[in-house]
């Protein structure tokens, strides 16, 4: 690994992008240059991409000196004329005709997509290893899986492919492969970012969230994406606006929980070291922290491989080969062309939760797996309402351990699965959560996990802020395969 | 293997019912894998029958209040009409063409019918 080099367009965060482009020191067509240029030498090896648009959008050429930024986006957010695959076989020639909300409102701040970032298929996974377009790797050892589902998301802003981008986190889509990649990512509250645009996998848990370089930018990015839209029904109507970023000297008064069942067995020794040791900076830093309890934790990745399957087996219904995406050749009826459509256009993973969700959900079964799961939900919401008595914000490990070897859990889905068993209960109970870098572990990065109370995104950030001033692990760059250092 | 664990196995014949159910068509290959992998998900996600739920109520999301939402229900003009059904793997005159649904004597009684009519 290097420090960040200040010379270097694509290791600078966007707010120090900002002040050269304000200066006049460089165009945002160089900024543009730079990304393509850097993509075009290491994602070959990365594979972060799906799609890359190599051309300045030439509207931009002239915005009065107002600043534009790329952005890379997740590629199941719909971004109008650009192919939208999903990562999967089923959508790998779509071209939507419209812009998610989130998209437009980043558009409307001067942003424009640099490419659409490889995932694993429909947010399905927590390696990237699951895209129909061949996986990911990580960029700090390309031996090494880069989290998922949104790793090409977060890979690409740690090996500078891309200055920021969206993900969604459904189960800790964002979160993880920001933690893994060493990079800052946010799920916000459920409700606060529009989901109109976004391919729903599971429609009670899905937020589409920022995958940052540092707390600045992601502060920049959550105030520009969050707000009330008509075309999502489950968006919050009068939520308060994010306040612009600000440098946070101190914590005093901050009340931190540090839940005890997030650093228990399983959890990687030195992810545990590292976490611990951040909370004692904070601590430093004025605020009091303590340990607590959240009692039902372990039961929260069972109740989520139900109610996240189940949901899914109901919005995948939609890929029937009729109306968009993949229709298979062979059928002659419209049945067969149902059954053989799926069956060519979906990849393992998605079979084996659309065939879960199914199960939990077909008459029987219903009561025993999927109205008892929704009501475990109910304990975990509970347990972290007791926390917001107490406390201000949770603090925890992201991840149980850092990046993990690739292939090292294709064959057996429930290891897999446990990945994402400290992120689950955040997306259960619709709480804001951010993962930003605090350590390094075999030369892999370590996220600490900061949880909040519903749209309380704001101490989440000041939080985060005070502790990247106090330290320098966002400050790292990884060193991308047979790159020569300096 | 304990009883427990044999009443979360899932047959291949269930299986296939499953997948009918799903409209997916599963190779003989998939139906086994399946079969396996779905009986170990389900053994380890019966640990939620060790704990009470009586009384509990269900969170079937986390909006505290949520209710329907409705539009007007104007006619409009939808510019990207063509773009959309240009996004389907077949079209005919503007829509969306799927493969015959009715036998084609069926349909060829139904034509006759509306023309009588």
């Amino acid at each position: 690994m290097r420090k960040m080099d200040e010379g270097c367009l694509t290791d600078l965060s966007v707010h120090q992008l900002r002040v050269l482009l304000e200066r006049g020191e460089v165009a945002p067509r160089d900024v543009h240059e730079a990304y393509v240029r850097r993509i075009e030498e290491v994602d070959d090896q990365l594979n972060a991409y799906i799609t890359v648009c190599p051309d300045f959008p030439p509207e931009l050429e002239n915005r009065h000196g107002r600043p534009v930024f790329p952005v890379a986006v997740k590629d199941n957010i719909m971004t109008r004329g650009i192919r939208t695959t999903c990562g999967s076989r089923i959508l790998a020639r779509f071209i939507p005709p419209y812009d998610a909300t989130a998209i437009l409102r980043l558009k409307e701040r001067g942003l424009y997509v640099l490419g659409k970032t490889n995932m694993d298929e429909f947010a399905m996974g927590s390696s990237c290893e699951n895209s129909a377009f061949g996986p990911t790797r990580n960029p700090w050892n390309l031996d090494a899986v880069p989290g998922g589902s949104s790793g090409g998301s977060a890979a690409a802003v740690a090996a500078g492919e891309a200055p920021w981008a969206l993900g969604s986190d459904t189960g800790g889509s964002v979160r993880q492969p920001a933690a893994l990649c060493g990079v800052v990512g946010m799920k916000p509250t459920y409700g606060r970012v529009s989901r109109f645009g976004l391919v729903a996998f599971a429609s009670s848990l899905d937020q589409i969230g920022p995958i940052t370089r540092d707390v600045w930018d992601c502060w920049v990015l959550m105030r520009a994406l969050c707000g009330h839209d008509p075309l999502d029904s489950t968006s919050a109507p009068g939520q308060a606006p994010i306040p612009p970023p600000q440098s946070v000297e101190s914590l005093g008064g901050v009340r931190i929980g540090v839940p005890r069942e997030y650093l228990g067995p399983g959890v990687e020794d030195a992810v545990r070291d590292a976490v611990l040791k951040a909370v004692g900076v904070l601590e430093e830093l004025g605020a009091r922290a303590e340990e607590c309890s959240l009692p039902h934790t372990e039961y929260g990745l069972s109740a989520y491989y139900i109610i996240a399957p189940a949901e899914a087996s109901s919005n995948l219904a939609r890929y029937d080969g009729v109306r968009y995406g993949h229709r298979t050749c062979q059928a002659s009826s419209l049945l067969d062309m149902y059954e053989l459509t799926r069956q060519e256009g979906f990849g393992a993973e998605v079979k084996r939760r659309i065939m879960l969700g199914t199960y939990v959900l077909s008459a029987g079964y219903y009561d025993a797996y999927y109205l008892r799961a929704q009501k475990v939900r109910t304990l975990i919401c509970r347990d972290f309402e007791r926390a917001w008595a107490r406390y201000d914000l949770l603090a925890a490990p992201t991840s149980p351990t850092v990046a993990f070897p690739l292939g090292e859990r294709t064959a057996d889905p429930l290891a897999m699965y446990m990945a994402d068993v400290l992120t689950i209960p955040v997306n259960l109970a619709g709480l804001p959560a951010l993962s930003l870098p605090c350590g390094f572990a075999r030369g892999l990065p370590v996220g600490l996990q900061l949880i909040g109370r519903p749209f309380d995104e704001l101490t989440l950030l000041r939080v985060a802020q005070a502790f990247q001033q106090a330290t320098d692990y966002h400050l790292y760059r990884p060193v991308v395969g047979g790159e020569v250092d300096g | 293997m304990n009883g427990g664990i044999l009443d979360m196995a899932v047959s291949p014949e269930e299986v296939r019912h499953v997948a009918w159910l799903a409209r997916l068509r599963l190779t003989a290959h998939e139906e086994r894998l399946f079969s396996e992998q779905l009986s170990n998900i389900l053994a380890h996600v019966a640990k939620l029958q060790e704990l009470d739920v009586e009384g509990i109520e269900p969170t079937f999301h986390v909006l505290k209040t949520l209710s329907n939402v409705y539009r007007p229900d104007e006619v409009r003009s939808w510019p990207e009409l063509r773009e959309v059904v240009q996004a389907a793997p077949q079209q005919r005159d503007g829509l969306f063409a799927v493969p015959r649904v009715l036998p084609e004597g069926e349909d060829e009684v139904s034509a006759k019918n509306e023309k009588d009519g």
